[in-house]
């Protein structure tokens, strides 16, 4: 092809800025297994609505005000005078929402396929920064409405670190700037949210993709691709990233904003979980609301602060509630991966733990009462025994062996052999021999293929046995 | 031209020196950095002292007033309250106040100068919430054990009348109790425990 001025262009581009090594080394030629799921669409879904997030929050930030006498009324404003300032809004409050779900999704398929386990410790940990980034970033966010809720979760939240002796008060008081929450309180906040904390987001996003992207992705059966490879040195296991693993998270992405749309448009509060009642009412100093309750993603961990009956003990627990799952990779002992190849023990404790951080998520937004108190400390001793008894139970499973490779790994001699042999047996059974050519009585003109015409029989036979092969490597 | 090799303890020493250099510098910019996010001069201003009327108060009423930005709650006690107080000691965590943040004058039983007149910080000392005042005996929803007094609705922590902590909830101690003083028998002012220490 002659060398055209867009290509001439494009050519001094590259020479000058590796975006085809970069995109080759990170899509078209980064393999992955081939037998990702569902639950591999949370990690780009989780990128989507970050995106998603920064968009509507710059947007936002034109019309907001961070000052304590102007907040409220200027949310008000993008609601009723901004155009499609409703939308802008719904969308970043919904976002938040739903950045959690995609999260926890995204976190639970890591513990069911263990993701977090050798070589992938510091994709893990990296992670679990994230999501303690994004936590600090939707606590900070949420004062900034100033509404009730804002107000008195922010004085709950800035609390706890007062309870940390000697230098809590003055930490505490550090972190509000005033004595109590404060315009200076909203003003940093404000700061916080739109600058510091999604720096750090997007810089960490940034270091678990490429520690990813340095040891590949773990798949459903646990198992690493990079220990078959083909003649060529790509995983027998592994499709290119791109085209194969883009369009499919295109479909995700396709199911994800319909739901996302549906609650956007026709239930933006959620029936008060997305957006709390309370907070419709500006923030009174004077006056908490008759029940506080966080947003519904903090619920499980505020339960178990507030299960515990003492101040300090109880920031301890709900610290420790996140901090177990920092050393999740050290906690696990057993060598298998996948929950598809692990023993009973270990599903049912992951049953058990999904089921406490369910229930711990309920009673955080129900008022306290004594039964609901004891139903929390329960559910708190089930959510910590899963990981401190951890070392001593993935020691005792029992697990089924897990194979090597998805496919067995063929060389290239045995992938023709097997051709060679097969074949002629194949080509047999789905023909007959043309009436005609028995007067031939030539065994070797028989077996040609133009001797003989196609047979229903015997074609039935071969996909019954292939539609059999499937549903038995489907099992 | 020196080609004996490099000195390597030379070139260890001037990493090492620029090193510390520069991790003192550093050290000395996060001051004003980290400083300038403490309380400002105009809030540490604003906590001026606040004058109460409360010649108005019939027995039992609750009156909020802002002090500092937090709400300081004013309650007249009826003698039916006072006398409940006694009977809760075995219940409470500190009925002495041994533990807990009041002036002098209010450091007794009642935690108050007159009896009669209870004055407190309205915010939890677990987590800061601002209690609600639930004078009632016995409703239903706190059960048969209340006598009456303020029900943390963020954590369940239970005061008394006199702003002391039950035991087995999550509030360390009794409610903080402000400085302040009569100025006539009906007024009081919140934020000055003496005349000439107004501060």
């Amino acid at each position: 092809m002659k060398p055209t001025r867009l290509t001439e262009c494009g050519d001094w581009v590259l020479e000058r800025f590796p975006i085809t090594k970069f995109w080759n080394e990170h899509m078209a030629h980064y393999y992955a297994p081939k037998n990702f799921n569902f639950w591999y669409f949370f990690g780009s879904l989780a990128l989507l609505v970050l995106v998603n997030q920064i968009i509507t929050g710059i947007l936002l930030t034109m019309n907001y005000k961070p000052d304590a006498k102007l907040a409220f009324d200027s949310i008000e404003y993008i609601m009723r005078d901004v155009p499609w300032g409703w939308l802008v809004r719904y969308m970043h409050s919904t976002g938040a929402s739903a950045f959690f779900i995609v999260v926890y999704l995204h976190m639970f398929r890591g513990i069911m396929y263990g993701s977090f386990k050798h070589p992938r410790e510091l994709i893990w940990i990296f992670g679990m920064l994230l999501f303690v980034a994004l936590m600090a970033e939707a606590f900070m966010g949420y004062l900034l409405p100033w509404g009730q809720m804002s107000y008195w979760g922010a004085q709950v939240i800035i609390s706890l670190f007062s309870a940390i002796p000697v230098i809590g008060d003055d930490l505490s008081l550090w972190i509000r700037g005033d004595y109590v929450i404060a315009d200076a309180t909203l003003n940093r906040f404000f700061a916080f949210h739109v600058i510091a904390v999604p720096l750090v987001l997007v810089m960490l996003v940034f270091m678990h993709i490429v520690a990813l992207h340095e040891v590949g992705s773990n798949n459903p059966d646990g198992i690493e691709i990079k220990d078959s490879k083909d003649p060529w040195g790509h995983p027998v296991d592994g499709i290119p990233f791109h085209p194969y693993y883009t369009v499919k998270d295109i479909v995700g992405v396709a199911v994800f904003l319909l739901f996302f749309a549906t609650v956007t448009f026709y239930m933006p509060e959620m029936g008060g979980y997305f957006l709390e009642h309370a907070n419709f009412i500006p923030a009174d100093p004077l006056k908490t609301p008759e029940h506080i309750a966080p947003v519904w993603y903090f619920t499980p961990f505020y339960s178990i602060l507030r299960a515990i009956p003492d101040k300090f003990a109880g920031v301890i627990a709900m610290a420790g509630s996140i901090i177990v799952l920092f050393l999740l990779p050290w906690l696990d002992r057993c060598k298998v991966k996948s929950i598809r190849y692990r023993g009973g023990i270990f599903k049912k404790a992951l049953l058990l733990f999904v089921v406490s951080f369910l229930a711990l998520g309920y009673l955080g937004t129900q008022p306290v009462t004594p039964a609901a108190t004891i139903l929390a400390r329960i559910f708190t001793a089930i959510y910590f025994g899963f990981f401190i008894l951890m070392p001593i139970y993935t020691r005792w499973e029992k697990t089924k062996p897990v194979p090597k490779s998805l496919t067995r790994p063929h060389t290239l001699e045995e992938h023709f052999h097997t051709l060679e042999e097969q074949l002629p047996v194949l080509l047999e059974e789905i023909t007959a021999l043309k009436p005609m050519t028995t007067e031939i009585g030539d065994s070797a003109f028989k077996s040609s293929f133009f001797s003989r015409r196609p047979n229903p029989g015997g074609m039935l036979n071969v996909i019954s046995r292939v539609a059999k092969k499937v549903k038995g490597s489907l099992d | 031209m020196n080609n004996k090799g490099v000195d390597k303890s030379k070139r260890q020493f001037l990493t090492t020196a620029l090193t510390v250099v520069g991790a003192v510098g550093t050290g000395y910019l996060a001051v004003p950095f980290l400083a300038q996010m403490q309380p400002s001069v105009k809030a540490m201003a604003a906590g001026a002292p606040v004058e109460v009327d409360i010649s108005k108060m019939e027995p039992g009423q609750l009156l909020r007033v802002a002090w500092r930005g937090k709400p300081v709650w004013i309650l007249n006690r009826t003698p039916n309250v006072l006398a409940t107080l006694k009977t809760l000691d075995s219940e409470l965590r500190d009925p002495l106040s041994e533990e807990s943040e009041q002036p002098p004058s209010s450091k007794n039983p009642v935690r108050s100068i007159k009896p009669e007149i209870f004055v407190a910080v309205g915010l939890c000392t677990h987590l800061g919430c601002s209690p609600t005042f639930r004078p009632e005996i016995a409703p239903n929803d706190l059960g048969d054990k209340w006598k009456g007094g303020f029900f943390c609705p963020c954590h369940g922590s239970w005061f008394d009348l006199a702003g002391r902590v039950y035991r087995g909830v999550p509030a360390p101690t009794n409610l903080v109790i402000p400085p302040y003083r009569y100025i006539t028998d009906t007024q009081i002012i919140i934020g000055e425990e003496t005349e000439e220490n107004a501060a």
